[in-house]
């Protein structure tokens, strides 16, 4: 009788505390045919973990290659044809099944993606930003948007090619202030963007939480990410090696739970600028034992035999035996 | 700025014909004339056991023949400049004649083909595009395959049997009913007889442009923009039309254009079969019964036909694509 009236919370605690976007224990492999016929299973990621509220903003960074953009793509629904998922990921509290996020695409999850090379390159830039816009005056509504991200008013009638980087960039991010969606996913929106226009994006995604809305930014460049973020999750890999709160990032990182992002944080240029040896593995490389070993300043013999289960407080999270 | 560079274009496009034109004329006229063709016998014909010698030479006099080949040429390209064909030796009249009337019969042919085999190929591709891996795209590619292998004469032949032998729907063929003045000729007799040829023709027309869009749509939808739309909730046929279709229709009509080579070789065969009086009969028959100046005539006439399509594919390219459109302004 108990534990029931555990699993179901007061009304008004259900609003606030239930998350927006809950992934948990999520694996993802490939299907390969490698020399002739075998087949094999290349797996990219696993063990990972994020959970996202509503006006909240977290930071996915990782190296190059550790699975942040096939987050997006699995929650999406978009991932390529021999990907195979395994895991949760809960939206506004129920799973979603490829119904759901075939429905749910665009219209309360929308992303903003890593490619310049997205948009139509045949179809002029304002319709497809218009695309995702709901109702009348979708004319108006758009050319409003790219007044906003600052692109000029001709540029809606302009076709991609014609644009550079950064101007693509804001017509990507620019879909998105325009759809109605509760969940953004913005894949490493920034590169390529001058500083002040780097600062009005940045502006505008905190407004977009401020209003409502949860973000994931994903982007391999901490400092941008500790600017706009309320907490960052680390990405190793393919798993989620630390959850922390941008508070934490201060220091000579005392605060940091886990060696790799104490690693990362002592590796920018103001904080000393200490490299870590190695190089990030695949995650198929590592038989077995924590994924970090091979590069782990502080590791025992335990580490390399078992791997660390994830320890959650305060909506913070590590994967370390010793934190 | 813009007019400068379309005259330029112009000038440059009509300076390509030419050289083309002077190059196949000379190797055309090579080719002929160390031919064992002998234009007296074709000329004369059955009579030509009742032509002395001395006709003979009095004949190859007076056209020339026992000039260089060189100022043969020459007198044949002046000729051509000053708009004389020649008199073809098969039928009689002037070779330019010839090729009019003929054309209008194998653009009907042709036209008919092409439009036919174009639409039809590109439908085929998208659905084979669209359900790539399925059986619905392993027929349509087999049955794609198939024909780019199979000869033109050997389906003729099977659509005849077929169509006319065993179901009797259509006349075996020529261009009119035999035996029928040409005035009398009805517009349904024309199309009865037009039927299996064009039929024919369209069939093997369609692999090409089928292959190719199914091609070009399956990486138009893996492309990262289709991904993106997806993203932003586009989907189905919407999807298709609002960035597919867009993306793989101007290829398939450049080349359908840039195919009129191919079309013009299928309605050479094609005609033969069907005993079609056409372009490309009568070139077989200029071929074979050494009318050298029809023979000549048309080689220049299809080459032009050739390039005036292959033109038309890069105009096309010129005016819609966006991306090339604006380098021109
Ligand atoms: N279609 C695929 N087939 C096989 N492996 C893939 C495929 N797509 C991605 N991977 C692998 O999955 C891993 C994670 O890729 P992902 O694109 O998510 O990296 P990322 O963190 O976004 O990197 P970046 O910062 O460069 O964008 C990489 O090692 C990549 O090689
Ligand atoms: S578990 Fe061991 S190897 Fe892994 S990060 Fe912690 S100390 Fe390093
Ligand atoms: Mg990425």
């Amino acid at each position: 009788m108990k534990l029931q009236q555990k699993e179901e919370p007061l009304p008004d605690l259900l609003e606030k505390d239930q998350p927006l976007l809950e992934v948990k224990d999520l694996s993802l492999s490939f299907r390969q045919y490698r020399e002739g016929l075998r087949e094999t299973d290349l797996q990219v990621i696993s063990k990972l973990d994020i959970t996202l509220y509503k006006k909240e903003i977290v930071a996915v960074v990782g190296a190059s290659g550790s699975g942040k953009s096939l987050l997006a793509s699995a929650i999406l629904g978009l991932l390529p044809e021999n990907a195979f998922l395994r895991g949760t990921i809960n939206f506004k509290g129920k799973p979603l099944s490829p119904e759901r996020q075939e429905h749910l695409r665009g219209e309360e999850i929308s992303l903003i993606p890593q490619s310049v090379s997205a948009l139509d390159p045949l179809m002029k830039t304002g319709k497809q930003v218009q695309a995702v816009i709901k109702g009348k005056n979708k004319k108006a509504v758009q050319q409003e948007i790219f007044d906003k991200v600052g692109l000029p008013s001709k540029t809606s009638n302009s076709y991609p090619f014609e644009l550079s980087g950064g101007m693509v960039r804001r017509v990507l991010a620019a879909t998105s202030l325009a759809s109605s969606a509760d969940l953004i996913i913005a894949d490493e929106p920034t590169p390529g963007l001058d500083p002040f226009a780097l600062k009005e994006t940045v502006n505008y995604i905190k407004q977009l939480a401020e209003n409502g809305k949860g973000v994931i930014f994903i982007t391999h460049d901490i400092e941008t990410a500790l600017k706009i973020a309320d907490k960052v999750a680390v990405f190793y890999a393919g798993q989620t090696v630390e959850i922390a709160k941008v508070e934490n990032f201060c220091g000579s990182g005392e605060n940091l739970r886990h060696p790799y992002t104490k690693a990362l944080w002592n590796a920018l240029p103001q904080n000393g600028f200490v490299p870590l040896p190695g190089s990030q593995p695949l995650l198929s490389e590592v038989a077995e034992g924590c994924i970090f070993h091979p590069r782990c300043p502080v590791k025992t013999d335990l580490c390399k035999k078992k791997q660390p289960e994830s320890k959650s407080k305060n909506g913070e999270m590590v994967r370390c035996f010793y934190a | 700025m813009r007019t400068k560079r379309i005259s330029l274009y112009i000038l440059s496009q009509a300076a390509k014909l030419l050289t083309l034109l002077i190059a196949i004329s000379i190797l055309s006229f090579m080719l002929v004339s160390y031919s064992p063709i002998d234009p007296i016998r074709a000329y004369i014909g059955g009579d030509m056991l009742r032509v002395s010698p001395e006709q003979r030479a009095n004949i190859e006099e007076y056209w020339g023949l026992n000039e260089p080949r060189v100022s043969q040429y020459l007198n044949w390209a002046n000729s051509i400049l000053h708009g004389d064909l020649g008199t073809s030796l098969l039928y009689r009249s002037p070779v330019a004649q010839v090729i009019a009337e003929r054309f209008v019969a194998s653009l009907a042919l042709m036209a008919i083909a092409w439009l036919l085999s174009g639409i039809f190929g590109f439908i085929l591709g998208i659905i084979a595009g669209m359900k790539k891996g399925t059986w619905i795209d392993r027929l349509i590619k087999g049955y794609c395959y198939v024909l780019s292998a199979t000869p033109t004469f050997w389906l003729g032949l099977v659509v005849v049997i077929v169509f006319s032998v065993w179901l009797g729907w259509f006349p075996i063929g020529l261009g009119t009913p035999a035996g029928i003045l040409e005035q009398d000729v009805s517009l349904t007799d024309y199309l009865r007889h037009l039927f299996l040829p064009a039929l024919t023709l369209s069939i093997i027309g369609v692999a090409n442009i089928a292959l190719h869009t199914r091609t070009k749509l399956v990486e138009t939808l893996n492309s990262e923009f289709i991904w993106f739309a997806k993203a932003k909730g586009e989907k189905g046929l919407k999807l298709l039309w609002r960035h597919g279709l867009r993306n793989i229709s101007l290829p398939a009509i450049s080349l359908q254009f840039a195919s009129f080579g191919e079309l013009f070789g299928g309605a050479v065969l094609t005609e033969q079969v069907f005993s079609y009086p056409g372009l490309g009969q009568a070139i077989v028959e200029a071929g074979l019964g050494g009318d050298v100046p029809l023979l000549l005539g048309i080689v220049l006439f299809s080459t032009i036909f050739v390039y005036v399509g292959n033109l038309m594919a890069d105009i096309l390219y010129k005016v819609i694509d966006p991306r090339i459109r604006k380098e021109w302004n």
